[in-house]
């Protein structure tokens, strides 16, 4: 920690913080496993978003595709949003979100404070209407950049030149690193990076599985993989439950002091796994894993009190990571 | 040996209607097989005609991809939970908005 000339230079240097009180307990005399977290909350805008955004527009800067002034598109309501929007407003862009309505009034206040314009499509066609209407915009104003975070080198290249040399420096003996599945780009660039530095590591994935709602294709052939995922950077890949996600949630916080979001719960559930089996074997393990928000955005849901059922009702459609 | 398997929505027109249903098989290729038996078309919509699992598949043993645990070679024991799901995971709406606007 120290100075910084502009926000946007206090990006990443997150602190790792050791679970003391969450790592197993291994029997007299076995090799440690220890629980390690990378605290992404502790970017400018509150999420691990703020590396790839500030990426992917300097790339965009570079190449000459942005230029001062430019307008960029970007359609989401999540954190990757509200990173460009910062991000934006200190370069000099202008951002336009698209969305469905009924996103939570959250993310809307967090958007506009931060500068950025939304256009709303109606809720009552979900995300193929916000699809549709995103054409539109973008066959209308063909001179608007879409920067494409599921398939934009720069979003991997930024754990990869970033998270991955933090990590190691400051846990040279890590052996695992678990992180969430959304657009890849955390997995694909830190796997990388310590793929190539650290004999037998191992990355391992959490994937949040939802409510039914939001599989709600017509076919198998809608599904999507994004373009910068390439499973040979994997050792595993788990798929975690809402329940799962929230009771390591409210663990965290509970535990350790932690006040996160619902993805990082996923991503402790997983990293639970993997250091309980490392105790099985006897065997050492540092298991860092991404802490990839805070809950502040999340408190509206109500999941952070009453019963797990209730939890799990309340985000029940919700995409919570 | 009975393995619960839960299929997606998208799916159930193969299962009458049914969201969990049961299957036998030492692996998961055996436990679709034995599946298709009774729920004919549903393999042909998991696996390609080359063999392999479909690309927009993703099918869990336990919460962890088949994947990697051997695909379709994938080892089963008696009370494994199966779950298929579509590939559409993970901010969902900026993926498939972003699928659609660059055609892919």
């Amino acid at each position: 920690m120290a100075r910084y000339e502009s926000l946007l230079d206090a990006c990443g240097g997150t602190p790792l913080v050791g679970l003391p009180r969450l790592s197993p307990t291994v029997p007299e005399g076995a090799p440690p496993v220890r629980l390690w977290a990378k605290l992404e909350d502790r970017n400018p805008t509150g999420s691990i978003k703020d590396r790839p955004a500030l990426f992917m527009v300097r790339q965009a800067e570079e190449s000459g595709r942005l230029r001062p002034g430019d307008t960029i598109l970007e359609p989401t309501s999540g954190n990757t949003g509200i990173s460009l929007a910062m991000v934006a407003k200190l370069r000099g862009y202008r951002l336009v979100c698209v969305m469905p309505e009924n996103v939570s009034s959250e993310r809307v206040q967090l958007l506009r404070m931060y500068g950025a314009e939304i256009i709303f499509s109606p809720a009552a066609g979900g995300s193929n209407q916000a699809v549709a209407t995103a054409k539109e915009i973008a066959a209308e104003h063909p001179d608007w950049v879409m920067l494409f975070q599921y398939g934009n080198d720069a979003n991997a290249r930024a754990h990869y030149e970033t998270t991955g040399p933090e990590l190691l420096h400051d846990l040279p003996t890590i052996t695992h690193f678990v992180a969430g599945l959304g657009t890849t780009g955390t997995l694909m660039g830190t796997g990388r990076y310590l793929r190539e530095k650290v004999d037998g590591i191992q990355i391992v994935a959490a994937e949040p599985r939802y409510g039914e709602l939001v599989y709600g294709l017509r076919n198998i052939d809608e599904g999507y993989v994004p373009e910068l995922y390439d499973a040979s950077v994997l050792n595993r890949r788990f798929s975690v439950g809402t329940r799962d996600a929230v009771l390591r949630t409210r663990q965290l916080v509970e535990v350790e002091g932690i006040f996160a979001g619902f993805s990082t719960g996923a991503i402790l559930h997983a990293a639970l796994a993997v250091a309980h089996e490392a105790v099985k074997k006897g065997e050492r393990a540092d298991v860092a894993f991404v802490v990839c928000d805070g809950g502040w955005k999340y408190l509206s849901t109500g999941a952070y009190g009453g019963t797990l059922a209730e939890a799990e009702e309340a985000l029940e459609g919700q995409l919570w990571a | 040996m009975a393995i619960e398997v839960r299929v997606p929505t998208i799916l159930r027109s193969y299962t009458g209607g049914a969201k969990v249903v049961e299957g036998a098989g030492d692996t998961l290729g055996g436990l679709l097989t034995d599946l298709d038996a009774k729920y004919s078309g549903l393999r042909g919509r998991l696996v390609t005609p080359e063999g392999g699992l479909h690309r927009f598949v993703n099918i869990y043993v336990n919460d962890e991809d088949v994947r990697f645990l051997g695909s379709l070679d994938a080892k089963l024991s008696d009370g494994d939970a199966v779950t298929i799901l579509p590939a559409v995971a993970g901010g969902a709406l900026g993926f498939a908005a972003a699928a659609a606007l660059f055609g892919r």
